[in-house]
């Protein structure tokens, strides 16, 4: 037992080192800016570039509007699917799956044909279109994960129970949808949104070949042409993709210990 | 006839119920996919030809085809076995239990931190003028890039999709260990078996499933990755994605159907393993219940 201890050691080690170099490496680059001395130049050379202020606040609003219709989109199907059609729910979870099957760059190579200007549904020839088949091929993106959040919240409630309870009280199906299920299934979406938000605000693909200013193909351009801020910027992402995930775990702790008190 | 008619509407109504749903994955999953399929077996003249499938015999193409399965096979092994020994090791290994949370928060941070800031991570750490790169030389006179060592290469990549590709692996593989009993342990011990034996007769034989499924999982994941290798080596590193980027961008194959089957040929690799993956993970879920 002493040595497997020794050995786990040493495996963690190895896991700490190979993971904490890389971090403390990209913040050490990242202050290297002023010769000499450390200081946070490239942050600060970051937030006054008003390219960064406008990438970043156009992600955030994509995410946000991937996170609302994904949720719309997601919620009623996963509902639906375990209240009328359980027989289809292995159809549905394979679909849910195909963008982890399916890389991205074909995804979107396929909308490039398909909704190009000369096509029956021109999405692409406005800016509000491409906007739109950007945030389509979001939720396309995160469908894997937001599916799989929202329904594993609805497996722990009893659907048909709150359903029919619902309906006997004379709820419509609005009232049912947003007032019944939404609430419950809270911690799923939740879930479901923080993984959206950290894809969408890293996405570099989708955004790049529909030519839209996110913030990924930002990153990728001030990775080409600067030296230091680059390192800033990656400490900034690792920040939010921290952020959102920390927010998940949070989220899914509670939902684990929320049954017990009742 | 009326009850008929009433069943008849609420089978509609169940069904108009997921048509959004349907429609949204028809639109923005499968058709798009089923176009460049189909577009894959056509001339630009609409002819049915199978000279798209045949022209990937290219060198160009197919040593990206090669660079990209070595990448992708490189970094899904490297990450399969270290995330196996940290798996092993918050499991089994006897560790304060701590380290097995902090770890595995970490795993999930990690394997969502990929794409661009990934490969300026190391640059800054591995690149010409990373950390590494100068502690090494400061410290032990060790000159990394005399060695012939490039971050913008094959062994550069495979080291960087490791940042992501082992989390992925900790993850799926912790709950699997916690799936081995006890009880099996302490039974072959008690018939005499050594702990090698244990592990060979019994403990991997249960896992393998597991191990091979979430390999292959990796495998996919590192296969159809771009923005990380694209912003690390720009296009000087011809790997599959990079050179279907490159087409997309300017048609650099001058044949647009052969883009196609291109990307057809991602489709059926990424396709294979992932069945392959689904199928070993069902085989695998009957030791975890």
């Amino acid at each position: 037992m002493k040595t497997n201890r020794l050995l786990a050691w040493v495996a963690i080690a190895i896991g700490v080192v190979y993971f904490i170099v890389p971090l403390i490496g990209t913040f050490e680059f990242s202050l290297r800016m002023r010769r000499g001395e450390y200081s946070f130049d490239a942050y600060q050379s970051v937030f006054s570039d008003m390219q960064f202020r406008a990438t970043f606040g156009y992600s955030m609003l994509m995410a946000f509007f991937t996170i609302i219709f994904g949720i719309l989109l997601v919620v009623p199907t996963a509902y639906w699917v375990r209240l009328r059609l359980p027989q289809i729910r292995p159809v549905v979870e394979f679909i849910t799956l195909l963008p982890l099957v399916i890389p991205a760059i074909v995804i979107v190579f396929g909308y490039l044909r398909l909704y190009n200007s000369s096509s029956f549904i021109p999405l692409t020839n406005s800016t509000s279109g491409t906007n739109a088949l950007l945030m389509l091929s979001y939720i396309t993106l995160s469908l894997p994960y937001m599916y799989r959040a929202i329904d594993t919240a609805m497996r722990s409630i009893d659907v048909a129970t709150l359903t029919e309870a619902a309906e006997s009280l004379g709820a419509r199906w609005p009232t049912i949808m947003f007032r019944c299920i939404f609430p419950n299934v809270m911690s799923g979406v939740l879930s479901g949104a923080f993984i959206t938000f950290a894809i969408v605000m890293g996405e570099f693909t989708m955004a790049a070949l529909l030519n839209r200013p996110a913030f990924g193909p930002y990153l990728q351009l001030v990775g080409a042409n600067k030296a230091y801020e680059p390192s800033a910027l990656a400490i900034i992402a690792f920040a939010i993709t921290w952020l959102s995930m920390g927010l998940l775990q949070l989220v899914s702790r509670l939902q684990k210990t929320a049954p017990r008190k009742a | 006839m009326n009850t008929a008619n009433l069943i008849d509407r609420r089978k509609i109504v169940d069904w108009l119920g997921i048509a959004p749903f349907m429609i949204f994955a028809f639109m923005f999953l499968i058709l798009p996919t089923l176009y460049l399929v189909t577009g894959a077996f056509f001339n630009p003249a609409g002819e049915f030809t199978f000279k798209n499938i045949a022209d990937l015999a290219h060198p160009t193409i197919l040593s990206a085809y090669w660079i990209s399965i070595k990448v992708s096979v490189a970094s899904s092994l490297g990450g399969a076995v270290i995330g196996f020994m940290l798996a092993w090791a918050v499991v089994l290994g006897g560790l304060p239990s701590w380290i097995r949370s902090g770890l595995l928060t970490f795993s999930g941070v990690a394997s969502n931190f990929a794409g661009v800031p990934l490969a300026f991570a190391f640059i800054a750490t591995l690149g010409r003028t990373g950390l590494v790169t100068l502690l090494l030389r400061e410290w032990f006179g060790f000159n990394l890039y005399g060695t012939g060592f490039n971050l913008l290469s094959f062994l550069g990549l495979t080291i960087t999709y490791m940042f992501f590709q082992i989390p992925l692996m900790v993850l799926i593989l912790t709950p699997a260990l916690d799936g081995l009993k006890k009880e099996w342990r302490e039974a072959s011990e008690i018939l005499g078996a050594s702990t090698w034996q244990y592990w060979r007769m019994i403990g991997l034989p249960i896992l393998w499933p597991s191990l091979m499924g979430t390999t292959l999982l990796l495998f996919a994941n590192a296969f159809g990755a771009i923005a990380t290798a694209y912003a690390l080596t720009g296009s000087s590193l011809n790997i599959v994605p990079i050179l279907l980027y490159a087409q997309i961008r300017g048609d650099v194959l001058h044949n647009p159907n052969l883009g196609y089957a291109l990307a057809l040929g991602m489709i059926v690799i990424t396709g294979l393993s992932n069945v392959l993956y689904i199928w070993l993970r069902s085989r695998a879920e009957r030791w975890q219940k």
